[in-house]
């Protein structure tokens, strides 16, 4: 099971990296939101996958007796997707912004804050 | 409640988050959230005082959060290292606190301004503090929304743009970091660094390790700014507010210099060679290319911006050295660029506001219009270059001594030419803004109290440090040893005090065995 979700991680690394490389916001959002849950699932497989041992401890043991499976992974996982749900709203919102102001979506377009600089030459008696 | 020691570390994190908590509650009343704002960092400032002569007098002071004991719980451990840098950027927050107050618009203060501040000093403090990798992932992302919220506060067209570029790689950044973190956590079982220093010392030193420890280097890296892919800093550090600029470059590309420090000295100690070996080049690169841009740079902001790029590369040289002379050299920068960093934006931002203008080639005269202004700019631009007596030079001095007895001749010649560079491209900007004559010749209106105050402070701060080195010297030293052999830290994490009240009620014994029954 571990080899079949890797290799699914590993697709979805290759859609997000292709997604992130091109030039248009819109492809961006979706390479980082791919991204994400690429690594969302990458923490899954990592913690190890085992099926029908819910990781609960019986009453008056500290330990279970059996193994379980890890439910570590999943408390990360947690805490990955709300942060990286919060983040990626943000950047919708500063996308959809920039393409307000900026009215282009195309990030070679861009050059606001990098203007293309002017020529001025300063000469030495101007010190 | 409050009689365990542990409780020290705890604070400096806790104070400004519940100043965010306080200041957002106080939204649109701009005159209560600078209040509580000053006051929180003031705290902070405080209470990383008492956090740090403890740590000095009696060691590492660690605390387990929720009653879970590390390594299953998180624990926030507090060293040499990581005190004296919560104790430096608390300082350099509150200065810039005090500065935003004379130099910010109430309409940008209403709009947020304080909340976010403390929140990402919360981030900052947190990443300084934390033992546990995947919380340390969390603390970043901390520090990144509350820098999200900051940079495009004032919402300018440019700000926007480069508030685009700073968001998406930054946070392709962190989200390189938790693929790092999960690998590691695949290959070791704990996420504890404590713990991981052990582990990873036993797996094979393999090509599966390298890669983790060189996808750490990467995604460290980016949010340090190291060669090749600092390019989003100079993009993005000039356009926001110009107090939010200089809090940026003073701590949130040092937050990623510390976890490189923290993870390839106790995580990766004898591991990732490859990557220590990328990082004398990358090193270089950094400090050589970022002089280079500074020197080829007419936005005076931007101008900042590359010299905290070059910065950067300086102290990763000294970690990729890894001697105790050369972590001492990298630890003594790391000061001394908090400070320096901070100082030059707002030096700039003064600028930009007396000569209204940012591109170099329009600015002149203010030499005679501003003269405070003119030496508290020579002093902090010099202290960058690295001249003697001030502040700038030491840690050069050792970390150049360091390389050449590593035998490292391109650190050494990157350490020298980067300096030289620096020294040139001041010199430039100085003559060019200050010394060049200008038909008005009218004193400029005072900048007030406060923002002079606030630079004076931090040039005065780098001349004493530069003069009187020695307290520096031997923390930063203090620093390197802890780091070189970290048996104390491990130790103190791994028997942290449990947080929970009533923590005595936890049959430490059980927990104790059945973290071994599970290793």
């Amino acid at each position: 099971m571990e080899v079949a979700f890797s290799i699914v991680v590993g697709v979805l690394f290759a859609i997000s990296i292709y997604l992130l490389l091109s030039g248009s916001l819109i492809r961006l959002l979706l390479g980082i939101f791919v991204l994400g849950n690429a690594t969302h699932l990458l923490l899954f497989v990592v913690g190890g996958l085992m099926r029908n041992a819910p990781p609960l401890i019986p009453d008056g043991l500290m330990v279970a007796e059996t193994a379980t499976a890890n439910p570590l992974p999943q408390a990360l996982i947690l805490t990955a997707i709300v942060i990286s749900f919060s983040l990626f709203s943000f950047l919708l919102v500063l996308a959809f912004r920039a393409y307000q102001t900026l009215e282009t979506v195309n990030t070679d377009e861009m050059r606001d804050a990098e203007p293309v600089p002017a020529q001025t030459v300063l000469r030495g008696s101007d010190v | 409640m409050f009689d365990n020691v542990g409780w020290l570390v705890v604070w400096p994190v806790v104070i400004p988050i519940l100043g965010a908590a306080l200041a957002a509650v106080a939204w649109g009343n701009e005159r209560r959230q600078s209040i509580l704002g000053v006051a929180g960092l003031g705290a902070q400032f405080i209470a990383s005082i008492a956090l740090f002569s403890h740590v000095w007098s009696h060691g590492v002071v660690t605390m387990s959060m929720g009653g879970w004991q590390a390594p299953f719980g998180i624990a926030l451990a507090a060293d040499t290292f990581g005190a004296g840098l919560t104790l430096v950027g608390s300082f350099v927050g509150l200065i810039i606190a005090v500065h935003s107050i004379g130099a910010t618009d109430a309409a940008h203060r209403r709009a947020g301004y304080f909340p976010l501040l403390l929140a990402l000093m919360a981030g900052v403090a947190g990443a300084f503090l934390t033992s546990d990798i995947f919380n340390l992932y969390v603390w970043f992302e901390v520090t990144l929304i509350s820098s999200f919220g900051l940079i495009v506060l004032g919402g300018r067209r440019e700000q926007i743009d480069g508030a685009v570029k700073y968001a998406f790689l930054n946070l392709i950044a962190t989200t390189l970091l938790l693929i790092a973190i999960g690998l590691l956590y695949g290959l070791t079982g704990t996420l504890n660094m404590a713990d991981l220093s052990g582990k990873v010392a036993e797996l094979p030193q393999d090509s599966t390790l390298e890669t983790v420890a060189l996808l750490f280097l990467v995604s460290l890296g980016m949010k340090a700014a190291l060669f090749p892919l600092y390019f989003w800093l100079p993009a993005a550090y000039h356009t926001p507010l110009p107090t939010v600029s200089a809090i940026f470059a003073a701590l949130l590309t040092k937050v990623g210099v510390y976890s490189l420090i923290r993870v390839f000295s106790l995580v990766f100690p004898e591991s990732g060679d490859m990557a220590r070996e990328a990082m004398i080049w990358v090193a270089v690169a950094t400090m050589v290319l970022g002089a280079l841009g500074a020197m080829a740079e007419s936005d005076i902001r931007r101008f900042v911006s590359f010299t905290v790029v070059s910065g950067v590369g300086v102290m990763v040289g000294g970690l990729a050295i890894g001697t105790e002379m050369a972590l001492l050299a990298a630890i003594f920068y790391f000061v001394h660029s908090i400070i320096i960093s901070a100082a030059l934006f707002i030096a700039a931002s003064m600028i930009v506001t007396a000569g209204k203008a940012t591109r170099i080639e329009d600015l002149a005269g203010l030499y005679k219009r501003a003269p405070f202004l003119a030496v508290g700019f020579l002093i902090v631009g010099l202290s960058l270059s690295g001249v003697p007596p001030l502040a700038g030079f030491w840690p050069k001095v050792f970390l150049v001594q360091a390389a050449l007895e590593a035998g490292s001749t391109v650190l050494v010649a990157g350490i020298l030419l980067s300096g030289f560079l620096t020294l040139v491209a001041v010199g430039r900007a100085f003559a060019l803004i200050f010394w060049r004559a200008s038909e008005d010749e009218t004193p400029l209106p005072d900048a007030g109290p406060l923002v002079k105050g606030s630079l004076g402070a931090f040039a005065v701060t780098t001349i004493v440090i530069g003069l009187y080195a020695a307290p520096v010297v031997e923390i930063s030293n203090r620093s390197a040893l802890e780091l070189l052999s970290p048996d104390a830290y491990i130790d103190a994490v791994l028997g942290s005090p449990l947080a929970a009240l009533g923590a005595d009620d936890v049959p430490r014994a059980a927990l104790s065995r059945a973290g071994k029954e599970i290793q």
